[in-house]
């Protein structure tokens, strides 16, 4: 990849050692990808932002990175690891090691947004924009239905972009890449946005290209691509879809690899908590939500985790208190996904709709599974 | 056996027996990052430990905290010395690029590294010694 001056003399720590530190990222997944130069960028949308993720060596790093580090982009970030408002069960290192990262992030100039779905919380720009997105459903849902240009950054990489305010030109940034080579065809009905977390899911561990187009399938909703675009960059290294045929190999998706899905993520029969948020809901879902249990009550304890800019608008609207009434707890800037509210100490099964979600609590929680679509959780678990 | 023509993705020099998969790895979700053990039993690295090893795996899946996953590696000491990939992801190159972990991208047709032989990567002139 060739450097223009300036970048080689902040790659070299004439400019100090952060950005020094960006450079080197910026090379190596330049190399990675095969890129020619580095282009500016828009926006940069960083993750590790949870302790659970990020650990003690994660938090050092930002704590000293953050202290000449600052951010050259508009630059929003994921969740938290708990609503601080709500801090009932959580450890106190945590919440201690939790405050020293969002300090460093803070520092650095970030918009502290504690949301993984923030293409429901910003204006968009225009198509074709090239940004970096490491939250990988973001990623995934930006590039296949905003028209927004970025590879699946990683949490490090998003952040040298968000520093430098440039990324490699490559990958899913050139049209070639987002015209897909190989297609999923699904030959059975779906029926919930499962069927396209599951597709998803599928889709990330058999598809090696950056993108994938869907055929078979209706134009997903606004739920179900959520659905799909978290379970695609779950499973896998692919960062876009597109629905309609594609070019070249056809894979087929039938009910026999959903059910191998399903057995894989899905891991108990029922759960003794309900967890509905990975990617953190947003209006659609929270009205859905509302519709569905609608004067009636949960049976176990439901916990919705969105974004408090989500939030803030649904309590504007009434949806909040219609949920609450029927026994959801809201909690805000976090998501289900390695959350210190779900431990395998305090539960032994949870009940989603997530298939990432499932992923995450199976893998790095260590809980159990029981995955259900939304109608099913709505109409098993209210009275 | 020298394996030449190797792409350069993050430089410097690492040598350990091979820990060869075929398999992808999530780093976040499959790796305890105080011993560098696979920690999923469905990998068929199961229970193998990446400490001091040249891993030699496709490319990296999942979290883009993955990063910070490679990153906690090298500061617990249980990180391998060398990273050998089909083709190497921007998890695995961003997270070895702070954590001077050497990654070489093996060319196409290159020959099959045994499981368990003592392998030393250079990367800066793109060399695996077998």
């Amino acid at each position: 990849m060739e450097l223009a001056r300036d970048e080689e003399e902040a790659l070299a720590g004439k400019k100090g050692e952060a950005l020094a530190s960006a450079y080197r990222i910026l090379v190596a997944i330049g190399e990675a990808t095969g890129a020619a130069k580095l282009v500016p960028i828009k926006w940069a949308h960083v993750s590790g932002v949870n302790y659970n993720t990020i650990g003690d060596a994660g938090v050092q790093f930002l704590d000293k990175f953050s202290s000449t580090a600052r951010v050259a982009v508009k630059t929003t970030v994921n969740p938290i690891g708990y609503d601080r408002d709500h801090p009932e069960g959580i450890p106190e290192k945590f919440q201690e090691k939790q405050a020293s990262i969002v300090e460093s992030y803070g520092r650095m100039g970030v918009t502290p947004s504690f949301t993984c779905t923030p293409y429901e919380v910003f204006d968009i720009p225009q198509k074709g924009t090239a940004v970096s997105f490491a939250e990988s459903n973001a990623a995934v849902f930006s590039n296949s239905l905003l028209g927004l240009m970025t590879n699946k950054e990683s949490a490090l990489s998003a952040l040298a972009s968000s520093i430098t305010g440039k990324a490699p030109l490559s990958d899913l940034r050139l049209e070639e890449a987002r015209n897909p080579k190989v297609g999923i065809e699904a030959d059975f009905k779906f029926e919930s946005e499962l069927d396209y977390g599951l597709m998803g899911y599928f889709a990330g561990k058999a598809v090696k290209e950056s993108s994938v187009a869907f055929s078979g399938i209706a134009m997903p909703s606004t739920i179900e691509a959520k659905a799909l675009s978290a379970a695609i960059g779950t499973s896998g290294s692919c960062g876009m879809f597109t629905v309609g045929q594609g070019r070249g190999e056809k894979i087929s998706f039938t009910r026999k690899e959903a059910k191998a899905a399903m057995d894989e993520l899905s891991t108990a029969e029922d759960g003794d908590v309900i967890t509905l948020g990975s990617p953190q809901l947003g209006m659609n879902e929270l009205d859905l939500l509302a519709k569905l249990t609608e004067g009636k009550k949960f049976t176990k304890r439901c916990m919705i985790f969105c974004s408090r800019a989500i939030h803030g608008q649904a309590a504007k609207v009434g949806l909040t208190g219609r949920l609450e009434r029927s026994g959801a707890e809201f909690m805000c800037d976090s998501c289900t996904c390695l959350t210190p509210y779900v431990t395998k100490e305090k539960h032994d099964s949870v009940v989603s709709n997530s298939v990432k979600g499932a992923y995450y609590l199976n893998n790095s929680n260590k809980v159990k599974v029981a995955l259900k679509d939304l109608r099913t959780i709505t109409k098993e678990y209210t009275e | 056996m020298i394996i030449n023509n190797c792409k350069k993705i993050v430089g410097g020099s690492g040598e350990g027996p091979a820990l060869v998969t075929v398999q992808p790895i999530n780093f976040l979700a499959m790796v305890d990052p105080k011993t560098g053990r696979i920690t999923d039993p469905k990998h068929e690295l199961y229970e193998k430990s990446l400490k001091g090893a040249v891993l030699v795996f496709p490319y990296a899946v999942g979290s883009s905290v993955g990063a910070y996953a490679i990153y906690s590696f090298r500061e617990y000491g249980s990180a391998p010395s060398a990273i050998v990939c089909s083709k190497a992801d921007i998890t695995t190159a961003s997270g070895c690029a702070i954590a001077n972990i050497p990654v070489v991208d093996l060319h196409k047709g290159a020959p099959a590294i045994k499981q368990g032989t003592i392998v030393r990567v250079e990367a800066d002139s793109g060399i695996v010694k077998v």
